[in-house]
């Protein structure tokens, strides 16, 4: 028994260090990588926040959205929001006068407040994602139908900002950002110390949610997965954790949008769209849907095989997306960590079964059989 | 005025309905969304397009406005065998896990667009229609209903007629009808389940490639042709409900109307937010749908 708690402790602070390692490898490559490189890997590590805040609600509660564009965008929109404010100068932003508008639409207002900014960026899709999760699961209107309602909030969204094209810049989106808070952004050291954030919200939205899976929530939230009905009949209810928990995910992308906004520089509505939104889940299918080191690593991975990939072959990467999709939905349902999961489970197993040879002594307690 | 915004609702929603007939039998079923339905209209709207070409060339000029006719046996029967592949080679083995399947037929429904891409070129292309359907119906001497959308409206009380009497008049439709009320013990009776499944996925596919024919019609065909459609007949689905005709017609002409409406009054971004915000306060009265199979179960 001793010896079993030995080896879970003995994993676990296998894992920290392995934790520790990566981050700091993250918080000294700007010494390493190109200034246009440091910005794709800080473009895929905001994407590894919207994986978090998925595996969250895919993995943990069995909640699938296709929708988590909408609230990645949500954000990325507030974040430029501001910068164009800020770039204009007190003056209307440059699409508004081309569209003939005379003022400033109400709610532009407050993204002239770098402080209500940042507070909205996370109200705001936390906000809808909580509507529109409690007024569903309410009415236990769940699984399929509740995805495919999640997706139609897509197509809206991007109708919606491409359609009032004199509040939202249109199809093109929002751009020409200048400087955040009287820093240039195209300072080199700039980009770098906004890399650093990037990484830590990571590692702080991490945490988080690494805390959240340890606690007595985790349970409910697994057995929201697992039995709703049971869990109702003991007295919980589902909708209200499930409403937070959407919440809680959108609050993530809607952080990573903003991330994205200042390093990328541009938020159009097609990035945000059905086919971005669904490529979020494959980031976490192919990491591993049950883990949240798989979700950011599936996000950092894919992140990085589709820009090397599409920049050799750009019409071939829809083939190969929706290739993955099926492959990991067939052969890897609990994708590539929950390969590496079975894999040491074969090692540990096979390393109990010599132990227990040599000593004659069966460890293992009746759990071989299985 | 508003006899022509009727007419167009109407119109609109019966390309939603027969969009939406084989999503809404499908997911009824074996409640798997297929969300390759979208590229299955676009594989019909193609045969289409194929079929105009064959006859250019290979039948002699006087048949050629007959083309049509045979267009929609081609898409029925191409989308229909394919459909009854996709459902032997993948939905078959994510059958209990209904989120998966939406991911893996997302995915097959890319690899088709990219593949229509490769074949057809990126370009989109365009169909004669045949003599007979141009021109329209005058009324009066502004309220014009141009013959296509009449056909298609036609076509789509046939396939509603088509797909009633075999739901509810043959032992095919009797045993699905079962499966759907029932699957174990529908199983438990003799009925195989498996073959249930696949014939009904292959109807419902074969209905959409009808739809593409129908669509390949009133507009340009390209490989994203499916993704103007398919959301909006999801929200068919979810609204109407599941288990009866009835609910599938009912979402649609619903969406339609509503859609139009708005869009004639508002504007068409507008009129989108609209309808989702009508569509889930509807749900808070009817969480599922307006019809919905009268059950016991507590797990849906």
């Amino acid at each position: 028994m001793k010896q079993g708690l030995g080896t879970i402790n003995r994993e676990s602070q296998f894992k920290w260090i392995v934790y520790m390692l990566i981050l700091g490898m993250m918080l000294l490559a700007p010494l390493f990588l190109s200034d246009f490189r440091l910005m794709l890997l800080a473009k895929y590590v905001s994407f590894a926040i919207v994986a978090i805040g998925l595996a969250l609600i895919w993995g943990y509660t069995g909640i699938l959205s296709l929708g988590h564009g909408v609230f990645f965008g949500l954000g990325a929109y507030g974040m430029a929001m501001y910068l164009k404010l800020e770039a204009s100068g007190g003056k209307l932003p440059d699409f508004m006068v081309w569209s003939g508008q005379n003022e400033l639409p109400w709610f532009w207002m407050p993204f002239s407040s770098f402080f209500l900014t940042l507070l909205l960026i996370v109200i705001v899709p936390m906000g809808i994602a909580y509507g529109l999760g409690f007024l569903t699961f309410r009415n236990r209107i769940q699984g399929v139908q509740f995805t495919i309602l999640t997706q139609a909030l897509v197509l809206i969204v991007v109708t919606l900002l491409i359609g009032q094209q004199a509040f939202t810049g249109g199809s093109n989106g929002i751009t020409g950002f200048k400087t955040i808070l009287g820093y240039s952004l195209s300072d080199p050291t700039v980009k770098r110390v906004l890399y650093w954030i990037t990484i830590g919200v990571l590692a702080l939205l991490f945490a988080l949610a690494y805390w959240m899976t340890k606690s007595r929530f985790k349970r409910v939230l697994l057995a929201i997965r697992d039995g709703e009905n049971r869990l109702r009949f003991i007295g919980y209810n589902p909708a209200v954790f499930k409403a937070f928990i959407f919440a809680v995910s959108a609050g993530f992308a809607g952080i990573a949008g903003a991330l994205f906004v200042l390093h990328v520089g541009i938020i159009s509505p097609s990035m945000m769209g059905i086919v971005p939104s669904i490529e979020m889940v494959l980031w976490v299918a192919i990491g591993g849907r049950n883990s949240l080191s798989g979700a950011v690593l599936g996000a950092l991975l894919i992140n990085y095989a589709k820009t090397t990939f599409s920049e050799a072959y750009p019409s071939l990467w829809l083939f190969l997306l929706g290739g993955l999709f099926v492959i990991s939905v067939i052969l890897l349902p609990r994708g590539f960590m929950g390969l590496m999961k079975d894999g040491m489970q074969k090692i540990k197993k096979r390393r109990k079964r010599e132990d227990a040879n040599e000593n004659n002594i069966d460890f293992t307690f009746g759990e071989s059989k299985r | 005025m508003w006899a022509i915004q009727l007419f167009n609702g109407l119109s609109y929603s019966s390309i939603l309905l027969l969009v939406a007939l084989g999503l809404s039998i499908t997911f009824g079923l074996m409640n798997v969304i297929n969300m390759a339905h979208g590229e299955f209209l676009m594989i019909g709207a193609y045969m289409v397009y194929v079929t105009q070409h064959l006859f250019q060339q290979y039948a002699p000029a006087a048949w050629f406005d007959s083309y049509y006719i045979f267009a929609l046996f081609v898409s029925f029967t191409v989308a229909f065998f394919l459909g009854m592949l996709l459902e032997m080679g993948l939905v078959k083995f994510l059958y209990r896990r209904p989120l998966d399947s939406l991911l893996a037929t997302w995915g097959v429904g890319m690899m088709l667009q990219q593949a229509a891409k490769m074949i057809f070129g990126a370009p989109n292309v365009a169909v004669t229609s045949p003599s007979w359907l141009e021109g329209g119906l005058q009324l009066t001497s502004v309220v014009v209903l141009p013959y296509k959308r009449l056909f298609i409206l036609a076509l789509v009380i046939v396939c509603l007629l088509s797909l009633y009497i075999y739901l509810y008049r043959t032992a095919a439709g009797r045993s699905m009808r079962a499966v759907m009320q029932n699957r174990d013990m529908a199983g438990c009776l003799g009925i195989s389940t498996r073959k249930v499944d696949r014939i009904t996925f292959a109807i419902g596919s074969g209905i959409a490639g009808l739809a593409g024919s129908a669509l390949a019609l009133i507009g340009p065909i390209g490989s994203s042709l499916g993704t103007y459609y398919i959301v909006d007949a999801f929200m068919v689905v979810v609204l109407g409900g599941v288990g009866k005709l009835a609910g599938v017609v009912f979402g649609a002409v619903t969406i339609g109307v509503l859609n139009v409406f708005f869009e004639s009054w508002l504007s068409a971004s507008i009129a989108k937010v609209i309808v989702f915000v009508i569509v889930i306060a509807f749900l808070q009265w009817r969480p599922r749908g307006f019809v919905s199979l009268k059950t016991r179960a507590l797990e849906s």
